[in-house]
């Protein structure tokens, strides 16, 4: 390979290494732990689904929890042992958050699932096999950015067709105190290389920067004579870049190894570019190769309370505390107190993470996290607890120090007064929370946590103002569909308004036309008053005509019945009772029948020689006919309504409907014979 | 003198050609509905609570528009009617109290599923259609979408709504603003006093 032009980026600042501590021996393998809390949520997303229950057995490496979602992880039990729990409990995080938990009591076996162990998932021409497989596998096996972020390995790897042309592996290390990386690459240089060429294969990338600082000179040799031994020196360059904190920033090492600057609303992949950590690249090889689930991790353990600080071999899940008592922890040491002169009683300070980034934990009951790189137990001397911030003296140093060009004074002036709209056009949002401003702040100011504050209040703001979208267009919506229903109640009232005028008009009509054919009939009355025969014949009109009032009398009523009912069944908040009408409209039907059976039989037993009589009931009939279609026509649009709704009345108004025809047929019928008569 | 006239006919000239340009602008150019009343809708915080005794944001918005005070939206809070002086040029006003107060945390409705009866009743009074139901069938809150409005829990005949504080997760949890020394001398005087307690 073509030999590398470093570049650099601004700021950055040189914090004693204190490294050499913990690496005089070799990594150290941890007793099992008698009980391990295994958290389901340890990797950016959504957090995985508990597929096992209290009680069940589990080997080591078997799959206690899959991942949800595209951007998830798997778990997998770490030793073989009894579920006794699965609950929520405090996970190692700065909100202090409880998270589901799976509690695992080993039995002290650590036996390896059967299909690891025999090794049956061993493969060998992986480099051969399909890039899916291959992802696949890493997802199955849970692997997790083991730098810090915690990000599903499988999902960065997915980027075959994004034309990455460099994949920069993280070996920097750059944090004071942790050495977990360089100890891996000293003892397992060769697992990290075939992790990078599976690496290669799956992004389809030319070549692969190493990037490693110069404060590890054991692990740059064993990488070359690891890279020599295979002959892979042709794609894979160690580059040693000058120690400088933070360069092991995914950004910064990619601007010190290709000059390249990320886009700071991009990833990586944008500019061709993908990055993993060394530790994560050993663990897809064990992953690949043998089928091994992300189960361990290589964790540092130091700082002055610790008696032999070291690099431990520790098994996801397993208690802090553990891990303190194997390595020697000495708690007066440890003690802190939060203030001068304050009576609150002194707690040990137990760090996760490095010094400059990590936080401190509430208690040493929590467990190690795949992203857990380092536990630093600091003494009260070597790590003040500098909780007394002093006012701003704008000496710049900070500024100077930002090795994303920020200006964290202005950003620090925002975010204290709450001004988040000036923070976030001074890129808050690119700032990597490295601490390097905080480091340099003479007046001890604590300007990251000032900008994690401010950051997620924006975000809240964000999801406010989304949420805030989303029930605007709801609530239109919602007015929309209001102002539609009250529209198309206020068409339907105006419909039937209508139709009652009409109906009442033609009622009118009706008694006008009856009190002329009264006036009429009294007429012919008072002309034929001699001869009783005359007498008998005259009162049989009168009663044909009484006997027609009372049916379009009881007819109206029947209709008007049907109308309250139907109105009822359309106002579903009326409280009116249904079935009271229903039986009014029953027995005015049998009314209406009744009277017009005898009206039928009087007007049979009518003498038909009254020709200006007959004429007179015929146009009667006729008219009858007429009303009967018109209400025939109504009471068939309303069972159309009633189908159409799915109403349950639709049984009673089909058979209303089919009482109505009968009726009509009747009518016709009457009217054929009238006329039969007449002629 | 010619040349005082040549101004005149000059000046009017022009005078007659941009007002023409103008008075076409304005009838192409015309902006239908009032463009402040959006700009107001947006700075409000859309939970429709009616807080502001208006039927929902808009109607408040449109009254915004139209001179009516700004300090009525107890969910915006301070920040909304800052928002709101610094759009419409005005002296910010305190929260007027009479509109209720200025929630410490955002509030979720949860109906006790168990007790609910199905009278539809809530889903009926929820501004933004954020219950679901049917009647004689148990209801339920959408939680992602409810904007803690409170118009539900009055109407429900059985009591059965609450209104909870949006639980902390690790998805939306943020770190708090760092104390000031003052106001960690305070804190440490009465974590004091709590350890004083418990030892007698």
């Amino acid at each position: 390979m073509q030999p590398i032009s470093l570049h650099t980026f601004e700021g950055g600042i040189h914090p004693p290494e204190n490294k050499h501590q913990s690496t005089q021996t070799p990594i150290a393998s941890l007793p099992i732990p008698p009980q391990l809390i295994v958290p389901v949520g340890q990797h950016i997303g959504a957090p995985a689904e508990v597929i096992i229950k209290v009680g069940d057995k589990v080997a080591k490496g078997q799959l206690i929890a899959k991942p949800k979602g595209f951007i998830s992880a798997a778990v997998h039990a770490p030793t073989s042992g009894t579920i006794t729990a699965i609950e929520l409990r405090e996970l190692p995080h700065s909100s202090r958050l409880e998270g589901l938990c799976v509690i695992i009591d080993s039995d002290g076996e650590d036996r390896w699932l059967d299909e690891i162990a025999n090794g049956s998932h061993n493969i060998e021409n992986y480099l051969e096999t399909e890039n899916t497989w291959l992802i696949q596998r890493i997802r199955d096996c849970g692997i997790t950015g083991l730098g810090g972020a915690g990000f599903p390995t499988s999902v960065k790897m997915s980027v075959e067709n994004r034309g990455i042309e460099t994949l920069v592996i993280n070996a920097a290390e750059c944090e004071p105190y942790i050495t977990a990386d360089d100890s891996l690459m000293r003892e397992r240089a060769l697992d990290v290389i075939y992790g990078i060429q599976i690496m290669l294969k799956l992004t389809a990338a030319k070549d692969c920067l190493i990037g490693i600082e110069d404060n590890k000179p054991e692990a740059i040799s064993a990488l070359k004579a690891a890279l020599k031994s295979i002959h892979a020196e042709q794609r894979i360059a160690v580059v040693t870049i000058p120690t400088k904190y933070p360069s092991g920033g995914e950004r910064q090492l990619i601007k010190i190894l290709t000059g390249k600057e990320v886009p700071s609303d991009g990833i990586p992949a944008d500019i061709g570019i993908v990055c993993q950590n060394v530790g994560t690249c050993a663990a897809v090889y064990q992953a690949i190769a043998f089928g091994k689930p992300l189960v361990s991790r290589i964790t540092t353990i130091t700082g002055e309370s610790i008696n032999n600080p070291q690099n431990v071999e520790v098994l996801i899940g397993t208690p802090i505390k553990h891990l303190l008592e194997f390595a020697g922890f000495k708690q007066e040491k440890s003690l802190f107190q939060k203030l001068i002169n304050s009576k609150v009683p002194a707690k040990p300070r137990i760090i996760m993470g490095g010094p400059m980034m990590g936080f401190t934990l509430s208690s040493d009951e929590l467990p190690i996290l795949k992203s857990s790189n380092c536990i630093l137990a600091p003494s009260q001397k070597e790590l003040p607890a500098n909780d007394v911030a002093s006012a701003c003296i704008r000496c710049g140093l900070c500024t100077e120090a930002c090795p994303v060009e920020l200006l964290p004074q202005q950003l620090y002036w925002f975010s204290k007064a709450g001004e988040f709209d000036k923070a976030e056009q001074h890129n808050i949002a690119d700032c990597i929370e490295c601490g390097a401003c905080s480091y340099v702040c003479p007046s001890q100011i604590p300007l990251v946590q000032y900008y994690r504050y401010a950051k997620g209040e924006i975000k809240e703001e964000r999801v406010a103002q989304e949420k805030s979208n989303r029930s605007k267009i709801r609530y239109e919506a919602r007015q929309d569909r209001l102002d539609r229903e009250a529209a198309e109640k206020e068409a339907k009232r105006q419909a039937r308004a209508a139709a009652a005028e009409k109906a009442q008009a033609a009622k009118k009509a009706q008694a006008a036309k009856a009190a002329l054919a009264e006036a009429s009939s009294s007429v012919i009355d008072s002309s034929k008053v001699d001869g009783t025969a005359v007498e008998v014949k005259q009162a049989e009109p009168v009663n044909l005509e009484d006997l027609q009032q009372k049916l379009d009398a009881a007819q109206a009523g029947l209709k008007k019945s049907m109308d309250k009912i139907a109105e009822i069944k359309a106002d579903e908040s009326s409280t009116q009772d249904l079935a009271v009408f229903e039986k009014a409209v029953a027995n005015r039907r049998d009314k209406v029948k009744a009277l017009a059976l005898q009206l039928a039989e009087a007007k049979k037993s009518a003498p038909p020689a009254q020709q200006d009589m007959s004429a007179d009931g015929r146009a009667s009939l006729e008219k009858k006919i007429r009303a009967q279609q018109d209400r025939l026509a109504k009471t068939q649009e309303r069972v159309d309504l009633a189908k159409e709704q799915g109403l349950e009345s639709l049984p009673a108004l089909q058979k209303g409907l089919d009482k109505q025809m009968q009726k009509l047929k009747e009518l016709k019928d009457e009217l054929a014979q009238f006329e039969q008569a007449a002629l | 003198m010619s040349s005082i006239l040549i101004a005149v006919v000059l000046l009017a000239t022009l005078a007659i050609i941009f007002g023409a340009i103008l008075g076409f602008a304005a009838v192409r150019f015309k902006v239908e509905g009032n463009p402040i009343v959006d700009q107001i809708d947006d700075l409000l915080p859309q939970t429709q609570c009616g807080q502001c005794s208006y039927p929902g944001c808009k109607p408040y918005a449109e009254a915004i528009a139209a001179g009516e005070k700004i300090n009525k939206c107890p969910p915006g809070g301070e920040s909304t009617i800052i928002a709101l002086a610094d759009l419409l040029g005005v002296e910010p006003e305190p929260l007027d109290a009479e509109h209720g107060a200025e929630k410490d945390v955002p509030m979720v409705a949860i109906i006790r599923e168990d007790e609910c009866i199905g009278c539809t009743k809530c889903i009926q009074a929820c501004p933004i259609d954020a219950i679901m139901g049917a009647a004689k069938q148990m209801h339920t809150v959408i939680t992602d979408e409810c904007t803690g409005c409170d118009l539900c829990v009055e109407p429900c005949p059985v009591d059965c709504i609450d209104m909870v504080p949006i639980e902390t997760t690790l998805q939306n949890w943020h770190w708090d603003k760092p104390k000031n020394l003052i106001e960690m001398i305070n804190i440490a005087d009465t974590a004091d006093q709590n350890v004083y307690k418990e030892v007698h």
